[in-house]
Formats: structure tokens, C-alpha cells, sequence
């Protein structure tokens, strides 16, 4: 299926790989980035992988766009790696509820379930990391199990501590650092999401298959165990 | 040794922080660019006083700046005329000037413009971070330890005194880009244009809106006619890779100008602005009027060599 390409003004041109969040899709926006990445097609400055599209962004004065379209679909001509691409699966821990996830038992309630269910239900999955975005580091996370399926919150709070883990609609995310934000916490992780000195800032990348454990307080205080 | 005092902040006014060319690449991992919101004035501001005109200069807010200077020093204001004056007396912009320990620097309060840039020769001696001197706010890293300037602050320079010799420098009057307050913006329509009614967007264009007060270096965010989507077509999109200069209409339907600070974004663009008119977007202040005008690639290229040419100009007159 050939990409459908967007400009995004005259520095960026948007190639969406298919619709709707959609492994298979994600995993050829993941395909082309990094081939991308290998065949540094004449002035590329960088490209963003999202859900289901890739933005390049490139430098007017160094390619033209109508070139870089033409070889943009030249190099979407590639086999889908498939499933079994990336399955490192990437543990991480939780505290659930209390303090660490204030919106733990509004969630139960929601759904009718108990606090140990939406446990179950939310560490019982592998998600695939969607792409990263927002704020550093933060990683979009799906599919949740359709019984977490969850509006955001109705006001959104200005201060969620640095860890919190979160659900939104059938998507789970990490808040790498304090921010603002709409989702429902349900619990919080002692892992280091972000840190701009390391050689790999982001613990996570778009692509990741990741699993959550749960943890107590105390084992969180001192973590790493 | 290298590194010496070179400035002390007394008073940061609105937002004072440490800005370069910015961070590329790291969009993947959900890191924006940051950098300077005009980057043409900072430019220009580090190629008058000696430096690679990616240094990391000083980005003013609007009002209420005052430091002094720690060490004999060559520096340039540039961008947002703020009424700049070294001890009391009005200096020039857009000119490599000298400061002596001691000096007091003030940019009080705003005749046009937004955002003024302070070049040092020899830039400032801070770590980078990611390949970048510039400070991510939100996210608190780079720069002077990851935040805006406070009061008090020291800040340190860069073997000062090997530039003292750029001092008395300008550039012609038709190469300072003077800000004005009433702007148009030229631009592309955006990715999602076409998933607008024809009457919203012909107002996007036809239409004169306002600059916000609740504007800042996340984005532009406009007052004026609501731009409305298509019936029963829901808020958001899904998340998708966006770039300073996106037109997005959120749900309320006033456009936000994306600025350097968002990587990703759920709304629709119904234009972009063209890399040749990004700088502009540093200057748009509270009370602006802003209009639109659509353009396209071929002029947008015209228009960027022109900007390009300019800096190469200064570059070529100012090397060895």
C-alpha cells in the first residue's frame, strides 16, 4: 500500500502508513524510521515516529520536497518485519493505588470492579510502546483491556508526581517528570523514565513491548532492589 | 580557567533563559527542539559580537531585565526593541557594543516586539545538553541548570576577552529585523486543511486576531473569530509529529501558532507558517494583531534564501 504524504508547511512532510492505532501500522512507521535513519536521504534533519505516520523534517535549502516525497515511497517499499519484531519485553514495576495512584479505586468503581481486578487486568497485558511524546520520555502504551477503557479525568490536575503511571481511553502512559495532565493515576513507578545526561536519555522507544509488575511501597523506597 | 563571572542577573523580568540554535534530533524520544523563538535575532546577535552564530545567547521577556556585568566584555542587543540602556544611557541595537566590570544592563519595558536577544563574546560557558545550551523549561534541563534565570544569578562567559576587538560593529539598518505590531504571516495550508468547512477557512483568512496574554514559548495562542470544524467531527486526531509554526485549532476553536517546545500534537493544522517568517513568531507580543496569507512552496523557498542571505551576509563581513 503506497503512504499517503502530507506537507506539514515547507520543512516537514507527514507519511501516514495507514489508520487508527493499529500494531501493524505502528510497526511499519517504526520500519521506515529506521531505514530512514540508515539511508539519510539529502537533507533530512530527523524524523518523529507517531501512532501511525512519520514526520520528516527536512531543511528547504537542501532538498527539495517533491524529490524527497519520490524517495520517501521508494524507500516504503520494504517487507513488514511482522510480529515478532521486537519482544523484549520490558518489566516495569508498580505501586498501585493509595497515595501512589490516587484514581485506582474512582477507576474500579467505574468499571465495578475491585482494586485487585484492575490490577490484574492492567499488569496482565504486554503493551506496545505507540511512540513517545508529549514530554520527554513519556511513552503511549496500548491496547489497554477493553474493560479499563477509561475517560480522562473531568479537570485535569496541574501537578502529577514524576513515575505516575496512568490510563486514558484504551491507552496507558508513564509521566516521566512532574506535569500537568488529564489521565487517571492509578499507580506510580520508582523507574527513571527520563534522564538528559545518560548516552540513552529515554528508557523506553517506540516499538517496546512492555509489561507491569506490581510492587509495594516499601520495595519502591528502595529501589533499585 | 577559561570560564569566568561574566554576568550577574539582578532582576530576570517575565522569562529570562539561555537559548541557542536548538536541539535536533531527538524527536523520537519526545524532545523538543527549544532554542531561541527568534532565531534570526540571535543569529545575528552572536555573529556581531565574534561568535558562531549557534552560541548560546540570553532570551529576554517583554520587560523588568537588569544584570551586570562581571568582566570587560563585548555584547549585542538584538530583537524586541525593550528600550535597552547600559549605566542609564540608551544603547544602540543590532551593535557589538563594550561593557566594563560593573556596567549595568537594562531592558525595561517593551516599544515592539516580544523577545530580545543579549549575545557575549565568546557566548556562555555552560554545558550542553543533548548537543544544545538551550534550556528546556518544561522539562527542566539545559541551560543554566535546566531553568529560567532568578535573581542572583551568575552566569559564566567564555575567554571574554578575545572578542573585545568586534566591539563597534553593526549591520545595515534594511538587515535588523524591526519588529512591528501589526504582522502577516505567510503560510501553507496545513496537513488537515481540508477537513475544514470552505467558510472557516476563508475566515482563517480573511480574519484579524489578536495576540493572547496567555502566549508563551509553548505557542502563539490567538483571540479572535472561532474556527469550526466540520459537524459531529470529534476534537482531537490521532497523535501525530508536528513542528514549530503548526496552525492547531483545539476543541474551543482559537488557534494556537505552535513554538519550539511540542514534539507531538492531536489537533488539526489548518496552516503552517514558513521557515522564513519563524522568527517572527519570537516577536509576537500580547495585544499584536496577526493575519494570514497563504502562499506557496516556491515562494516560501524565494523567501527563506532571502533570510539565508542575509545572515550569510553578516557571516561573510564579520569573518577574519
Amino acid at each position: 500500500m503506497p503512504p499517503m504524504i502530507r506537507h506539514l508547511g515547507d520543512r516537514g512532510l507527514l507519511v501516514e502508513l495507514g489508520r487508527g492505532i493499529d500494531p501493524a501500522v505502528n510497526r511499519r512507521v517504526k520500519q521506515l524510521h529506521r531505514i530512514i535513519a540508515r539511508e539519510r536521504p539529502h537533507g533530512v534533519v530527523e524524523t518523529v515516529p507517531a501512532y501511525a505516520s512519520l514526520l520528516v523534517v527536512f531543511d528547504p535549502l537542501q532538498a527539495s520536497p517533491e524529490a524527497l516525497k519520490r524517495q520517501i515511497i521508494g524507500l516504503c517499499d520494504f517487507e513488514d518485519a511482522g510480529p515478532t519484531e521486537d519482544r523484549t519485553v520490558v518489566e516495569i514495576p508498580v505501586v498501585y493505588g493509595g497515595e501512589a495512584g490516587p484514581d485506582l479505586d474512582a477507576v474500579a468503581a467505574h468499571h465495578g470492579l475491585s482494586r485487585e481486578a484492575v490490577i490484574g487486568l492492567h499488569t496482565g497485558t504486554v503493551y506496545r510502546v505507540y511512540m513517545i511524546g508529549f514530554t520527554p520520555g513519556f511513552p503511549y502504551m496500548g491496547e489497554l483491556p477493553e474493560a479499563l477503557d477509561t475517560p480522562r479525568r473531568d479537570t485535569p490536575r496541574t501537578h502529577i508526581p514524576k513515575g505516575s503511571v496512568a490510563i486514558a481511553q484504551r491507552q496507558t502512559g508513564i509521566y516521566p517528570a512532574v506535569s500537568p495532565g488529564g489521565w487517571q493515576i492509578i499507580g506510580r513507578t520508582p523507574v527513571a523514565l527520563f534522564d538528559p545526561r545518560q548516552e540513552t536519555p529515554s528508557f523506553l522507544t517506540m516499538g517496546d513491548a512492555v509489561r507491569f509488575t506490581p510492587i509495594t511501597a516499601e520495595e519502591a523506597a528502595q529501589w533499585p532492589l | 580557567m577559561a570560564a569566568v563571572d561574566l554576568l550577574e542577573i539582578i532582576t530576570p523580568g517575565i522569562l529570562a533563559s539561555i537559548q541557542d540554535a536548538g536541539r535536533q534530533g531527538f524527536g523520537e524520544i519526545g524532545v523538543a527542539p527549544s532554542g531561541a523563538a527568534d532565531g534570526y535575532a540571535c543569529r545575528i546577535g552572536n555573529l556581531l559580537v565574534g561568535n558562531l552564530e549557534n552560541a548560546a545567547a540570553l532570551e529576554i521577556t517583554l520587560m523588568g531585565f537588569q544584570a551586570r556585568f562581571l568582566t570587560e566584555t563585548v555584547f549585542a542587543v538584538t530583537g524586541a526593541d525593550l528600550q535597552p540602556s547600559l549605566n542609564g544611557r540608551a544603547l544602540p541595537m543590532w551593535t557589538a557594543l563594550k561593557a566594563a566590570p560593573g556596567d549595568i544592563v537594562d531592558l525595561p519595558s517593551p516599544v515592539c516586539g516580544c523577545r530580545a536577544y543579549l549575545a557575549v563574546g565568546g557566548g556562555f560557558h555552560l554545558p550542553a545538553v543533548m548537543g544544545s545550551r538551550s534550556t528546556n523549561i518544561g522539562a527542566g534541563f539545559g541551560g543554566f541548570e535546566g531553568r529560567m534565570l532568578r535573581a542572583g544569578d551568575r552566569l559564566p562567559g567564555c575567554r571574554p576577552a578575545h572578542y573585545l576587538s568586534c566591539a563597534g560593529r553593526s549591520i545595515p539598518d534594511t538587515l535588523k529585523a524591526l519588529p512591528v505590531s501589526e504582522w502577516v504571516l505567510r503560510v501553507i495550508p496545513g496537513p488537515q486543511h481540508e477537513q475544514f468547512p470552505a467558510a472557516s477557512r476563508r475566515q482563517f483568512y480573511e480574519a484579524a486576531y489578536t495576540v493572547s496574554g496567555k502566549s508563551d514559548r509553548t505557542g502563539v495562542r490567538l483571540e479572535g473569530p472561532t474556527i469550526e470544524k466540520e459537524a459531529g467531527a470529534p476534537d482531537s486526531i490521532l497523535s501525530e509529529g508536528i513542528l514549530c509554526g503548526a496552525i492547531q485549532i483545539p476543541g474551543d476553536g482559537k488557534p494556537i501558532i505552535l513554538l519550539n517546545e511540542t514534539v507531538t500534537g492531536g489537533y488539526r493544522k489548518i496552516a503552517v507558517v514558513i521557515a522564513a517568517d519563524l522568527p517572527l513568531l519570537g516577536q509576537l507580543a500580547p495585544g499584536d494583531t496577526v493575519r494570514f496569507q497563504e502562499t506557496d512552496l516556491s515562494s516560501a523557498l524565494d523567501l527563506l534564501r532571502r533570510v539565508e542571505a542575509a545572515v550569510d551576509w553578516v557571516r561573510g563581513n564579520f569573518s577574519d
